[in-house]
Order: C-alpha cells, then sequence, then structure tokens
C-alpha cells in the first residue's frame, strides 16, 4: 500500500514551499517532490505600462536580489533602445551587482546556512538560527552581519537605498560618481577580504566533517549551465552562455544570450507554480541542468583575481578531474565569488573611466524586444520584453535564477530523502536534512515564490485511506 | 522555556518581495541588541516555532493574494495583540495589487500557457488558489500601526521597535512615506 508524507511548512514561509515524499509498498521513498505555493503574475500585470518603469518595478520580484532583477531589466531595455551603453555606467553596474553578490551569499552562508554547519544537523531547533550563532560563535555572527552590510553600503552608496534602489536606468545609470563615494566604498573593500578570508580558511577546515552530507546533499550528474566572459572566465553581468556536462566536456559555447529560446525551454508541472527550465535539445525531464555559484565555478576557465583563484583551485580539488557534483559544495562556492567580487570591486574601483560623467546613452525605443540576462546569486536571470510603438509593454517572460535548479532541487530531495526516510517512523534529524538539502541551493523563492531561512516543518504520514498514521512537527 | 521578561514578536511574509524582511535585517549590528531585547518567537529569519497563543507585537509584509496568505493574515491577528502593516504592500496592496486590473485567468494563462514549451497547464495540485483580488492587510484584518515604505528604511524599522519597546506609540509618518 503505497503512502504519501507531506512535509508542509505551515508557518513563515507561510505555505509558500510544501515537499510530498510519495511511499511504495515497503515503506521506501519512490518519489519526492519540491512544491513552490506562490504566484504573483509580474508577466502579465506588467502589460501595458511604459517599459521605462521596468526596472525599478520588476526588482519589487525579490528583495533579497533586487539588483539583479533591476540590472537585467534595464539591459533589457538598452536593447530596446538599441544602444551600448557608455563604459563607466557599464563598470558602476558591474560594481553594483558583485556588492550583491556579497551581501547575498553572505546572508545564505551566515545567516541562514552557518547555524546547521556550526550548531550541528541535530542541535536544538530554538536556537539553530542566526540569534544562536551570536551566542554559540560571537565572531562569526558579527562577521557575517559586517559582510553583508559592507555589500548592502556600497549598493546604498551607488544608489541611494540599500533595497530597491532606482539607480540603473534604460541606456545607463541615474549619477556618475563622486569621488567622495569612490572612495568611501574602497575604504570598505579591505576589511570584507579580511573577512571573507578569514571565513574561508574556517570552513575549508570544516570541509572533512561534512562527508556524508555532501555525498548525499544532491549529489547526482547534472549538466552546468552559466554565463562566462570572452576568455572563458567567471562572469556576472554580461558575457555568454556555456553549458558543461557532468563529465566537464563543453555541451554548448559562446552562445549569445538572445538565443536562450534555442537552449531554454519551460515545462510546467501541476504540483508547483515554479516552472521548470530544461535544456531543450535534450527534452523535459532529461536536459537538466544546474546554474549558480557551483555551476558557475565549474563552468568557468578561471576566475580573474588572485586570491579567489588559489581558491577556486582548492574548490576543484573536492572532485577529481570532474565538475563538482555535490549540491552541498554551493556554500564553498559562495565563499570564493564573494571572494572574488570583493577582488573584482577593488579592480573596477581603481579604474580611472569609472569617474566619467557620461553614463548614460538617451533614446528612444527603436526595436520591439529586448533580452537581458545576467547572473543573479543564485544563476542565470533572464528578462525578455517586447513593447509597441508608443513604448508600452505587450508581453513579458522572466526566467528566474532559483527555476533553473527546480528540477535539480526536487531530485536533490529525494535522494536526501531515499537515504534518510524510513517510512515506518519519522525523525527530526530526517526533516532537518531534507530542509538542509534545500538550503544548499539557496533558493530565492521570493523571485519565484519566497522561502528562505530554516522552514517548520510539519509531516504527516497518513495511510491510503487517508487516516492519520504518523506525525511530526519541527518548529 | 523559562518565562523571560522579553517582548515577544513575530514576522511573517505574504504576497511580498521579502525586501521589507531584508530591511529589518540592514538594522544591522543593532541586531544584537534586539535579540537582547525581545524574543523573535516566529518568523523567516529563525527556526520557526507554531505561532505562540499570544504574541505581543506581530508584523507583517506583503499584500494578501492567495488563501493561504488570508489565512495567515487571520491567524496573526488572533495571535498577536499588536499588528504592524510593514511596507507598501501590506499597506496598500502596491505592486501585487497590479495585477487586480487584470482577469485572473489571464494572468495564469501567461505565465502557465503562453510561456511555456512543455506540459503547459495551470497548477492546482497542493496549491492555494489566488484570490480574485488582491488586498491590503487592513481590507481582511484589523491593523494596529501602519509603516509604509518599499521597503520602509531600517533605519524606520528600528525607530518603529524602538519606540514599541519603550512603551510608545510610534508615528512612523515622521520617518517614512510611500514609495520611501
Ligand atoms: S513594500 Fe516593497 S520592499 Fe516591501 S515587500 Fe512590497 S515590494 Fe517588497
Amino acid at each position: 500500500m503505497s503512502r504519501t508524507i507531506a512535509i508542509e511548512p505551515v508557518t513563515r514561509i507561510e505555505g509558500h514551499a510544501r515537499i510530498t515524499l510519495q511511499l511504495n509498498d515497503e515503506g521506501r521513498v519512490d518519489d519526492a517532490r519540491f512544491h513552490l505555493t506562490q504566484f504573483r503574475g509580474f508577466e502579465k500585470f506588467c502589460e501595458g505600462r511604459p517599459y521605462r518603469e521596468m526596472p525599478a518595478l520588476t526588482a519589487r520580484t525579490c528583495g533579497i536580489c533586487p539588483v539583479s532583477h533591476l540590472l537585467t531589466s534595464a539591459k533589457a531595455c538598452d536593447e530596446l533602445l538599441s544602444v551600448k551603453i557608455p563604459p563607466a555606467a557599464e563598470k558602476l553596474r558591474r560594481v553594483m551587482n558583485l556588492a550583491q553578490l556579497v551581501q547575498s551569499h553572505a546572508l545564505s552562508f551566515f545567516h541562514l546556512s552557518s547555524p546547521d554547519l556550526l550548531l550541528g544537523w541535530d542541535s536544538d531547533p530554538a536556537r539553530r538560527n542566526i540569534f544562536g550563532v551570536m551566542t554559540e560563535n560571537p565572531a562569526m555572527a558579527k562577521d557575517g552581519i559586517r559582510l553583508r552590510q559592507i555589500g548592502q553600503s556600497i549598493i546604498e552608496m551607488l544608489g541611494g537605498k540599500k533595497v530597491h534602489p532606482n539607480w540603473a536606468v534604460p541606456g545607463g545609470i541615474a549619477q556618475p560618481l563622486s569621488e567622495e563615494t569612490r572612495d568611501a566604498m574602497r575604504k570598505l573593500l579591505p576589511e570584507g577580504l579580511v573577512i571573507a578570508k578569514r571565513t574561508y580558511a574556517f570552513y575549508k577546515k570544516l570541509i572533512p566533517q561534512f562527508a556524508k552530507e555532501a555525498e548525499t546533499f544532491g549529489n547526482f550528474p547534472t549538466m552546468f549551465l552559466s554565463l562566462v566572459n570572452a576568455k572563458g572566465n567567471l562572469e556576472h553581468y554580461d558575457g555568454w552562455i556555456r553549458i558543461k556536462d557532468a563529465k566537464g566536456d563543453i555541451v554548448e559555447d559562446m552562445v549569445p544570450t538572445d538565443e536562450y529560446p534555442r537552449i531554454i525551454g519551460e515545462a510546467v508541472e501541476p504540483f508547483s507554480y515554479m516552472k521548470f527550465p530544461y535544456y531543450k535539445p535534450h527534452g523535459y525531464p532529461r536536459g537538466i541542468y544546474r546554474v549558480g555559484p557551483l555551476a558557475r565555478l565549474n563552468n568557468c576557465n578561471s576566475c580573474g583575481t588572485p586570491f579567489a583563484d588559489v581558491a577556486l583551485a582548492e574548490f576543484r580539488t573536492l572532485q577529481e578531474s570532474q565538475p563538482v557534483a555535490s549540491s552541498f559544495h554551493y556554500h564553498y562556492a559562495r565563499l570564493v565569488e564573494i571572494i572574488y567580487a570583493l577582488e573584482s570591486m577593488d579592480r573596477l574601483l581603481r579604474d580611472p573611466d569609472i569617474m566619467a560623467t557620461r553614463i548614460r546613452a538617451r533614446a528612444r525605443s527603436n526595436r520591439d524586444e529586448g533580452i537581458g540576462i545576467a547572473e543573479a546569486p543564485r544563476g542565470l536571470l533572464i528578462h525578455h520584453y517586447r513593447i509597441d510603438d508608443d513604448g508600452l509593454m505587450t508581453w513579458m517572460n522572466l526566467i528566474i535564477a532559483t527555476g533553473h535548479n527546480n528540477l535539480a532541487m526536487n531530485q536533490g530531495v529525494k535522494q536526501v530523502a531515499q537515504e534518510y526516510v524510513d517510512g515506518s517512523k519519522l525523525q527530526e534529524g530526517m526533516l532537518n536534512r531534507v530542509e538542509a538539502v534545500i538550503r544548499c541551493f539557496d533558493p530565492c523563492l521570493s523571485c519565484a515564490s519566497h522561502a528562505f531561512g530554516q522552514m517548520p516543518i510539519h509531516v504527516e504520514l497518513r495511510n491510503a485511506e487517508g487516516h492519520l498514521v504518523d506525525q511530526l512537527k519541527r518548529g | 522555556m523559562s518565562e523571560s521578561k522579553k517582548i515577544t514578536v513575530a514576522t511573517t511574509w505574504l504576497d511580498g518581495c521579502s525586501g521589507c524582511h531584508m530591511s529589518l535585517l540592514d538594522i544591522d549590528e543593532r541586531l544584537i541588541e534586539l535579540a537582547q531585547q525581545v524574543d523573535i518567537v516566529y518568523s523567516p529569519l529563525v527556526d520557526g516555532k507554531h505561532l505562540p497563543e499570544t504574541v505581543d507585537v506581530g508584523i507583517i509584509e506583503g499584500s494578501v493574494s492567495n488563501e493561504e496568505d488570508l489565512a495567515k493574515a487571520r491567524e496573526f491577528r488572533r495571535h498577536c495583540k499588536y499588528l504592524i502593516s510593514l511596507g507598501d504592500c501590506a499597506v496598500t496592496g502596491n505592486v501585487p495589487a497590479m495585477r487586480n486590473l487584470f482577469p485572473l485567468d489571464s494572468v495564469y494563462d501567461r505565465a502557465y500557457q503562453e510561456n511555456v514549451q512543455h506540459n503547459p497547464l495551470r497548477p492546482n495540485d497542493g496549491v492555494p488558489a489566488l484570490l480574485d483580488v488582491v488586498k491590503p492587510v487592513h481590507a481582511v484584518v484589523p491593523v494596529d500601526l501602519h509603516v509604509p515604505g518599499c521597503p520602509p528604511s531600517a533605519d524606520t524599522i528600528w525607530f518603529v521597535l524602538s519606540q514599541l519597546l519603550e512603551g510608545r506609540v510610534p508615528n512612523p509618518n515622521e520617518v517614512t512615506r510611500f514609495g520611501a
């Protein structure tokens, strides 16, 4: 008799996400599903609005990575204008994008994941949060708060606000950089780099403890998709799409971002509001791939900044001669990227060109279709717009970073559930692991819904008649 | 847990972007101070607990857009002595309410029929249905304090919380406005 277990985060994720596990006759997990239960409708309700509103409006998709939406939208609008934006504007957009990478990765690592890593998967759930870390390891908590603050402060210095700055505009950015602002930003970077390196060294020592997690937390072969720059190096703002397979062979390379519809398709499943992107030539669901920090580090030839390249070489020893397959190592990849972002910002801010006062190309709309693509902290983000002759939006498609990982998150949940769930009885530890695998991906469900942090979970085990056999509440 | 004298706070997000919660985190090192004075008993920011029977202050981000949002807003009202609408989405409906201009079917169809290459269908298996009309929080339950802003700045949120901790009723209009 087959049964279903529903893992229901009834509270602050406000049921935006839910997991169900299908058990077979032997009480083993047959299938697992990760349900996203929030849908907002941006692609429709932006219709009829002037395209110039899109950067500020679509940023409201997500308060965790608003800069990604702001910039990707502005890039789609640059295409509508048919302009190449001034170099200073591009460089400053890159700075803001990297600042966001720092704050978002810091949030994921310190505020959300470090409680598991430091206090343990089976520690008291009431204390397993950033406030628990504050008592257990105050220095680490302070580092996390400060590193996130450095990222947020640079965003604020450039755009006037930490969350939702109205700064990137079609054709460029709103204001040129002042010397005071540049100097103030540069002053923050050394401290950030010290924190980032310290955390990286600390985590490297911790890693051997997590061998079991690394083996089972979403550890399976998939393709990896990311942007790379002209040299095939790490890239977050522009560039071309590269796809590698699980063995590390290149499947697609230097694909201009405008050609994304050829390689990326979207599928729907009845159980989730989050769609399932897939690699079109392989079909659905065989065309599974992963995006985000893990994919970017697996795909790039090098980072291109000194310390990040040292860290990248160490990252690659996690798995010999193949892309790193375990989703657990998203954590590791995030720390490498924080270092990269701080080093890159420093390089950009030393460039005298960045002070140029020409920061905006002015034009009216010259095309009726525009595609903007960038790497958000969690992976490739696509904004695709069409407008009419009056510059009003007629159609929009958004493919959100977290969405690309949807197939992989489902498979990861299944893998962990098969490892840890014994259908005859439910254990707290099982719940921790099932939610932890999702946390590895750092899903920004805000973009596609909302969910972050530690999910309060309610698991019900029901028999075929729907009677409650067992239940477990965490949270 | 021992009975502490700390003020209990619960936070939640409905149909918002989580930006208001990010702004709360932007109080940065004041988080440590906050943790000494209040117990965050239920929130995306901490390991969840059930909403306790009584909570001193409830904070809601986001508008009421689907059936679960509605249930959550009501649950918060039942359990929280003092309820705050945080941010323009909670206060006015803001961005989420822009979909009120479109027939619901067309909102679903754009996402799940038109912009899909495989298996177009409307998800309906265990996902909450959207309400016909997106509403601000106070349209479904009484709210004690409105704090506008998109998002309200960290300083605004800190002002509101510290006034409450001092037993005063804050006047957010001094420090924030719609769209701030
Ligand atoms: S008010 Fe603004 S920042 Fe807050 S949830 Fe709504 S869109 Fe996000």
